[in-house]
């Protein structure tokens, strides 16, 4: 497990290096001068220079390379071409907002999964399965802005229930931060409740063979101990790894969805970042992006190999 | 298994027959375009703006006195062709990093394999925005960002066909024989892994179209006055109390177009490679 364990991390770091050199190169391949571009032809000269200097933009490119990814390892991504704020403050600003939203999504994307799911693997070929494997399909199609368009149709618009759009921060008002959170957590987590079904479905199916299950059947326990102790509690440890990941995803995936809702987090962030051509911001992002991706998926695999023994990693790659 | 017999387990379900016709009926609409859009999806009339379905307008207009309908129809060859695109793009380049990975093995295998995870560690939709923020807004560069995107899944999938493939008889006896690589490659081995390709492409090009659509909502993909589905759901938006049509009847097109590829994906997982249908009821993984 140790030599597995450090195998991984190894892989990762070198995955993080590879992910570090794409970041990087976000600003290099961009044609032309990228601080004119970001700041336009009639900028004043001295915040011209002033910005360049601090990009480091007249070094070699190996040696912009090993300066930006030093700083970048101790939190400093630079400043915003824009406003003159570090990258990490911006990022940290917005960043409540986005956890908020993938932790509200995840808990959606369960609440669907879970009854859906074991139910459909109790019933199989009957109608409530025939309804989850329907749903999961339609789930896994709908364009997650377009839903959350629609929610704000029915909800904000016709039935005046909710908020259309906007953040309210927790500490400012919770009840408010709720409301505000209801639709697009709704939007955001549809797609991964689908994935999740599919998963609780099977997983429940496979956890109905087991011998220990026909035993406690046996045995005359009442069905729905047999679920409860049994079969969920065995299904669902696996789930905590793919919930992980999905996770992961979410934290990235809910990008489109915040620009939906105006909802200021990390993924408005990084739309307003190529809009105004403020590359420093961009790479910030997708590098504590690909950095949050590496680290959820590094977790999630030594976890799995913590919570199932019966996984061996002597020859995984 | 022969063509054929494919075909005949493929369509013994009613979802997959529907799938493929909902599919028809979206390419011959994409092709005749033009020719089915009752109005000009360009031309516009702002004394009709904002109209509700009528008998004249079956789906509206929209701000500029579009008519929906015509855009509707007219978007259905700007997803299909990008979605296509973005596909061909990363089935090529993925399929050929795959085959040598998984045939020449060692460090061909390592440093493509190391590459393809880098690509991988990037979360698919700001991954396409980070291309695009380099090659700048528009249909044919969200094409490239998409098809860059989706290449490792290609590879990683053919990969895994590969290597064991490459272990059968009939590859030894063709070494033997003194078969060149190429020839051994294309021969022998490309024709045994196309199972989980095909499976693979028709997944891959609902996200595809999904991507199209996002990338398109949020101002990067095609470009107005182009009718893309994405384009007309962010111009919905901002009339979404006033005018729901606008919303709603381009967002229906990407479900259906979406689903169908979906569906079909998965019933070709059913008949051609019934075992990638477990590991990924394991997992979770979707595209």
């Amino acid at each position: 497990m140790t030599r597995y364990a450090l195998r991984r991390l190894a892989q990762s770091i070198a995955v993080l290096l590879g992910v570090s050199v794409l970041a990087f190169a976000i600003m290099q391949l961009v044609p032309g001068d990228p601080i004119r571009a970001a700041l336009g032809q009639q900028a004043d000269p001295a915040t011209y220079e002033a910005l360049r200097e601090r990009a480091g933009l007249d070094d070699p490119v190996p040696v912009q390379f090993v300066t930006w990814i030093g700083n970048a390892a101790v939190g400093d991504f630079g400043v915003s071409f824009r406003s003159g704020e570090t990258v990490l403050s911006l990022i940290l600003e917005r960043l409540p907002a986005t956890l908020s939203l993938a932790v509200a999504a995840i808990i959606v994307a369960l609440l669907i999964a879970i009854p859906l799911g074991t139910l459909s693997a109790l019933n199989p070929r009957k109608p409530v399965d025939w309804f989850a494997s329907l749903s999961s399909q339609a789930g896994l199609s709908v364009p997650d802005f377009w839903l959350g368009i629609m929610l704000i149709l029915v909800f904000a618009g016709t039935l005046g229930w909710l908020p259309s759009s906007g953040y309210v921060p927790l500490t400012e008002d919770p009840v408010e931060w709720a409301r505000h959170l209801i639709l697009p957590a709704i939007a955001a987590g549809v797609s991964s409740g689908a994935i999740l079904t599919r998963f609780v479905r099977s997983s429940v199916l496979e956890s109905l063979g087991q011998d220990h299950v026909r035993t406690a059947r046996a045995k005359g326990m009442r069905a729905r101990d047999v679920l409860t102790w049994h079969v969920l509690r065995n299904a669902l440890v696996p789930l905590v790894t793919v919930g992980g990941v999905q996770l992961a995803y979410l934290l990235s995936g809910v990008v489109v969805v915040e620009y939906v809702f105006a909802w200021p987090g990390l993924g408005q962030l990084a739309f307003q970042a190529v809009e105004s051509r403020d590359y420093p911001v961009l790479q910030g992002t997708v590098l504590l992006f690909a950095v949050i991706f590496l680290l959820v998926n590094l977790v999630v695999d030594l976890a799995y190999a913590r919570l199932d023994p019966r996984i061996t990693y002597r020859s995984a790659r | 298994m022969r063509a054929a017999e494919t075909v005949k387990l493929l369509f013994r379900g009613p979802t997959a027959i529907v799938a493929a016709a909902v599919l028809v009926v979206l390419i011959v609409t994409a092709f005749l375009g033009e020719q089915l859009a009752p109005y000009d999806a360009t031309a516009t009339d702002v004394s009709n703006r904002l109209q509700s379905p009528s008998a004249d307008h079956w789906f509206g207009t929209d701000e500029l006195g579009r008519d929906v309908l015509s855009r509707v129809i007219l978007g259905a060859e700007v997803s299909l062709r990008v979605g296509a695109v973005a596909v061909g793009i990363s089935l090529v380049a993925g399929v050929l990093i795959g085959l040598l990975a998984g045939y020449y093995g060692r460090w061909v295998d390592d440093v493509l394999m190391r590459i393809s995870d880098v690509l991988f560690a990037f979360p698919a939709m700001l991954m396409a925005i980070a291309v695009l923020a380099i090659l700048g807004p528009g249909s044919t560069n969200a094409m490239i960002a998409i098809g860059i995107v989706y290449t490792p899944i290609f590879a990683r999938i053919t990969r895994a066909s590969v290597l064991s493939v490459r272990e059968e008889v009939y590859v030894k006896a063709a070494r033997s024989a003194g078969a060149g690589d190429l020839r051994i490659i294309g021969r022998h081995v490309l024709p045994n892994v196309t199972a989980p390709i095909i499976v693979q492409t028709s997944i891959s090009l609902a996200f595809a179209i999904l991507s199209e659509a996002a990338l398109s909502f949020v101002g990067l993909g095609t470009q107005p006055p182009d009718p893309s589905w994405g384009r007309m759901l962010a111009e919905g938006r901002g009339f979404v109390e006033q005018a729901w049509w606008m919303a709603v009847f381009p967002g229906l097109a990407i479900f259906v177009t979406v689903l169908a590829f979906n569906v079909l994906g998965d019933a070709l997982r059913d008949v051609l490679d019934p075992r990638q249908r477990q590991a990924m009821a394991g997992t979770g993984v979707t595209a």
